[in-house]
């Protein structure tokens, strides 16, 4: 328990500190126009590793799917945004509703993509959610949505059925998605959503709710045979999770002038497993931290240029193969044992 | 057989399985023609029990005889083909293995099953999880509800765990435990349910022989404590002959004999399954009493083996099933 | 006529996928992993073969030869440096590996063979059988009697020969097949050995219907083909060949009649809709877990 605990204050301490560092040293003009760039991407990835760990290594569930909910949060939200920006003149207001909708609209379809889901086991759970991350793509590569003052207008496949009155503007333009979003999102806006996000996992992990869904994946059998309804348990981790990542998808598109549907595509997908597995399974303050260094990596490694991605590759098959192999796990233990740690909690 | 230790219990009669003190009471359990097939097999049929309210009861057989599958029967991990369920008088049917644990059984698996990342304390706080009264905002919100339904079960659990004097393993992971301890984990868990009728799936597997008494001497006192029904499949027969008022012998999926420790030990019927065939009355009455030396004596390992060596080295032992 | 050309070129694109899925199905049942690299193996075989043939001017034949002992041989290595260390390991851990293995090989295929797209040569020609009034293209019969062939002799050596009853061993129980005697570290190179031979005939094949040729060529069909495996039953072989001939078939028809943009859509609803009645897929076996 004192452990759990220490872990969940190192957490809360990192992202306080981090923030106030780089507040500082933005306050101070020592920070470069890439570093500042980079701030809010690594907020919302830092959300993003620690929702589906909640899916993966909390609920124990591999959903490979999951930048379909940051899909659905940054097309909700920044729509929201775009159609708010007369009624709520203030940015910050207007960010922090546009996260609530992407928010919401991503639990929605989590909710909607996990009674199908969460009746299936392992590999085909992972296949189901790689389809279903690929048909939202499809579907917003191919949606077309305009308002005016008579509301909404949605067409699929072409914008040619949609006449909007005087006034009104396209919002997703198909594969061109939306275009000139006023960039609303800030360092500090991420921060208070990271803060929030770990608020609701440490919260939901340290109640009867996170006991029973640990409890799910470590033996589903004895989980039932003491009366924890499966379904509803995997679903409230699900819905969770999805929203968090809607919501980190809203602060995420709204940090560029365009996104597309392709930008949260497959390959995001796994970026974002390899975040939390890099991190640790269940780890929290890890999946914090492999978000921030991997987010930064590809830019650190830009004085390599072409061989950047191609050391990434490397970088992340001898990370795995040094954790994991079963020569190096009893180096790993064996260190661990001359240090007095137990450091069991960090494995889960 | 059975030896009074401070409780009210009357001995038991030898014709009855029931024992006679739960006699006016509703059965805590009762199946009817249970039965299941597996592809044409008949795993378990015709399975008739009535368990009494306060009644200890063991389901014993030879491996392989179905006794698992009864309790798989009984938690609806497996839907019988045939026949009814009557648990407190409430049919089970249809119902979720997670219903039937709120419904009132709890039970243990022969391979233990714990929430090996979580604590001991945890493990048994998931089973308190139907009795805990706070919703998932009370939880994110840490909500007044929140740390009174905590500390509520968190003192429950403690409580639990004394009968096994378990309280100092509270915050160690269950997954670390040693083996009989994790089996006396499993065993407070299914507990945590407040279950009406407690299925033990061989609880003294890989205990040693003092683990084993004090196992005796716990279910006693979880029966008189907790006023609730046990059933136990255990092959440490020092045991079953001790603990339980009422035995049931299962082999190739059909009851061959119910009664009392006393009559069970003597049925020839019993004997022939474990022991196979033997020549005529006088034999197999000699092979009973030898069996029973033998189970008494050997308080650990493998029972039937050793008994059956012992009918060997007499040069009476028929051939074994 | 309309509907039997479609039903033809999705048979053709099926066939494809098949022989992919029939890579990803023997490894997933044999290392129980799921081997994301398995798509850029096919664009490797590709390249292979293009180079081959484009600037050492090999004959076709020659040029699918090297393809595949190149990537029988990349298989192989891949499999000892990156998955055999991590036998014992979670096997997200092993996932995780496998996506670093296609980052590499794509990166390794970009800065070797730059990004821009090569234009693949037919390999049997232009060829067209006219039927009345159906067209039939050389390519389109080709990797149908390929994938055919590839089928029935995989079949045979599963069930026949002395190696395919090891990896059938291995692929049930890898701890009493070793008692039995069986080499399992060398069972399992053997099947990503074939799996990556198959792999470059199937590159060579998707070349072939679509001539275009870059570094993340292999990606998406090798999704396609992933999806078709568990569509099938991730494990069985007959699966995946049933697999992969449907999408290939839906997805053409999608194509055809629904819309070209949205047949990944239909695609992956109709997955989803035949795991849902089908838990394990169409061939696939559900294993209940022992209580």
């Amino acid at each position: 328990m004192k452990r759990k605990n220490m872990n969940k204050y190192i957490s809360f301490a990192l992202i306080i500190v981090a923030y106030a560092v780089m507040m500082a040293l933005s306050a101070a003009g020592k920070t470069t126009r890439s570093m500042q760039g980079m701030l809010v991407p690594i907020c919302a990835y830092i959300v993003m590793a620690i929702s589906l760990n909640l899916t993966v290594g909390i609920l124990g569930e591999l959903s490979l799917g999951h930048a379909g909910f940051m899909s659905m949060g940054a097309f909700t939200g920044t729509c929201a945004a775009i159609m708010l920006t007369d009624s709520v003149p203030s940015a910050g207001l207007r960010l922090g509703l546009s996260m609530v909708i992407g928010a919401v609209f991503g639990g929605i379809v989590g909710f909607l993509i996990g009674i199908p889901v969460l009746r299936l086991k392992g590999d085909y759970l992972a296949i189901v959610t790689l389809a279903f991350g690929e048909i939202i793509k499809s579907i917003f590569n191919n949606l077309y949505l305009g308002f005016d003052k008579y509301g909404l207008h949605l067409q699929l496949l072409s914008e040619k059925g949609i006449k909007l009155e005087e006034g009104g503007r396209m919002l997703i333009q198909g594969a061109m998605g939306i275009s000139k979003i006023k960039k609303i999102s800030t360092f500090t806006a991420g921060f208070i959503l990271i803060i929030l996000t770990l608020f609701i996992v440490y919260h939901l992990v340290e109640s009867r709710y996170g006991r029973a869904i640990m409890a799910i994946r470590d033996n589903r059998i004895a989980a039932e045979s003491v009366g924890v309804d499966v379904t509803k348990y995997k679903m409230t981790a699900f819905v969770i999770s999805a929203a968090m990542a809607g919501a980190a998808g809203a602060l995420f598109a709204q940090n560029y002038s365009t996104i597309t549907a392709n930008k949260f595509d497959f390959n995001t997908s796994i970026l974002i497993l390899v975040l939390v597995v890099l991190g640790g399974l269940g780890n929290i303050t890890g999946s914090i931290i492999s978000a921030t260094l991997l987010t930064i990596l590809p830019e650190a490694l830009r004085g390599f240029a072409t061989y950047r991605m191609l050391v990434y590759a490397i970088v992340l098959i001898v990370v795995m193969l040094f954790t994991n192999a079963s020569g190096t796990k009893i180096l790993i233990d064996n260190i661990k044992a001359r240090f007095g740690g137990n450091k069991e909690e960090e494995e889960q | 057989m059975y030896t009074k230790d401070g409780s009210n219990l009357v001995p038991v009669p030898s014709n009855a399985v029931i024992p006679e003190r739960d006699i006016n009471d509703m059965p805590a359990l009762e199946c009817k023609n249970l039965g299941i097939t597996f592809g044409g097999l008949h795993a378990v049929e015709n399975f008739n029990l009535t368990i009494g309210r306060t009644e200890i009861a063991g389901l014993i057989g030879p491996n392989g005889a179905g006794k698992t599958t009864v309790f798989n029967l009984l938690t609806n991990v497996y839907q019988p083909t045939t026949g009814t369920i009557l648990l407190n008088g409430m049919d089970t049917h249809g119902m979720s293995t997670a219903q039937v644990s709120k419904a009132g059984i709890g039970r243990t698996f022969q391979n233990i099953r714990l929430f090996n990342n979580l604590t001991v304390e945890e493990n048994i706080m998931v089973a308190m999880d139907k009795s805990m009264k706070y919703g998932l905002f009370d939880g994110l919100l840490r909500l007044p509800g929140f740390f009174r339904e905590e500390k509520k079960a968190h003192q429950k659990a403690l409580e639990l765990l004394h009968i096994f004097e378990m309280e100092n393993v509270a915050s160690h992971r269950a997954g670390s435990l040693p083996y009989g301890a994790q089996r006396r984990v499993e065993i407070v868990r299914a507990l945590a349910t407040d279950p009406k009728v407690l299925l033990l799936d061989e609880p003294a597997a890989g205990m040693n022989p003092s683990e084993t008494a004090d196992l005796m001497a716990n279910i006693r006192k979880i029966r008189d404590t907790f006023h609730i029904a046990v059933v136990l499949i255990e092959h440490d027969m020092n045991l079953v002959m001790n603990v339980c008022e009422g035995l049931c012998v299962l082999n190739f999926g059909r009851i061959i004999a119910k009664g009392s420790p006393a009559e069970i030990q003597k049925n020839p019927t019993v004997i022939e399954a474990y022991l196979g065939k033997s020549h005529s009355k006088g034999d197999s009455d000699k092979v009973s009493d030898m069996l029973i030396d033998a189970i008494v004596e050997n308080r650990n390992g493998s029972d039937t083996e050793s008994a059956a060596k012992l009918v060997q080295k007499s040069g009476k032992g028929g051939k074994r099933k | 006529m309309r509907f039997l050309s479609f039903l033809i070129s999705g048979l053709s694109l099926g066939s494809i996928y098949a022989i992919i899925a029939l890579g990803y199905t023997m490894v997933y049942g044999i290392a129980k992993m799921l081997n994301f690299a398995h798509g850029d193996v096919i664009m490797v075989g590709s390249y292979i073969c293009f180079f081959a043939m484009m600037r050492y001017n090999l004959p076709p034949v020659v040029g699918v030869i090297l393809a595949v002992i190149v990537c029988t041989i990349l298989g192989m290595v891949i499999e000892r440096t990156a998955y055999k260390p991590l036998r014992q390991a979670p096997s997200l851990a092993v996932l995780i590996t496998a996506i670093g293995v296609s980052y590499f090989l794509q990166n390794a295929a970009l800065l070797l063979w730059t990004s821009s797209p090569k234009v693949f040569p037919s390999i049997i020609g232009n060829g067209k059988i006219q039927l009345g009034e159906l067209t039939i293209s050389h390519v389109t019969l080709l990797t149908v009697a390929v994938c055919l062939v590839i089928m029935f002799v995989l079949t045979w050596f599963t069930g026949n020969t002395r190696m395919g009853k090891a990896m059938r061993a291995c692929s049930e129980d890898k701890g009493a097949a070793q008692l039995m005697g069986i080499d399992v570290n060398g069972t399992i190179s053997m099947t990503f050995a074939i799996g990556s031979g198959l792999a470059a005939i199937a590159g060579v094949l998707l070349c072939s219907a679509y001539p275009t040729l870059v570094p993340t060529t292999g990606s998406m069909p090798g999704i396609k083909a992933f999806t078709a495996a568990v569509f099938g039953g991730i494990g069985s072989i007959p699966g995946a060949f049933l697999g992969g001939l449907l999408l290939g078939v839906i997805e053409t028809f999608a194509k055809a009649y629904i819309s070209t943009q949205l047949s990944d859509a239909v695609v992956f609803s109709v997955l989803i809709i035949v795991l849902l009645v089908r838990p394990a897929g169409l061939l696939g076996k559900v294993i209940n877990e022992k209580v």
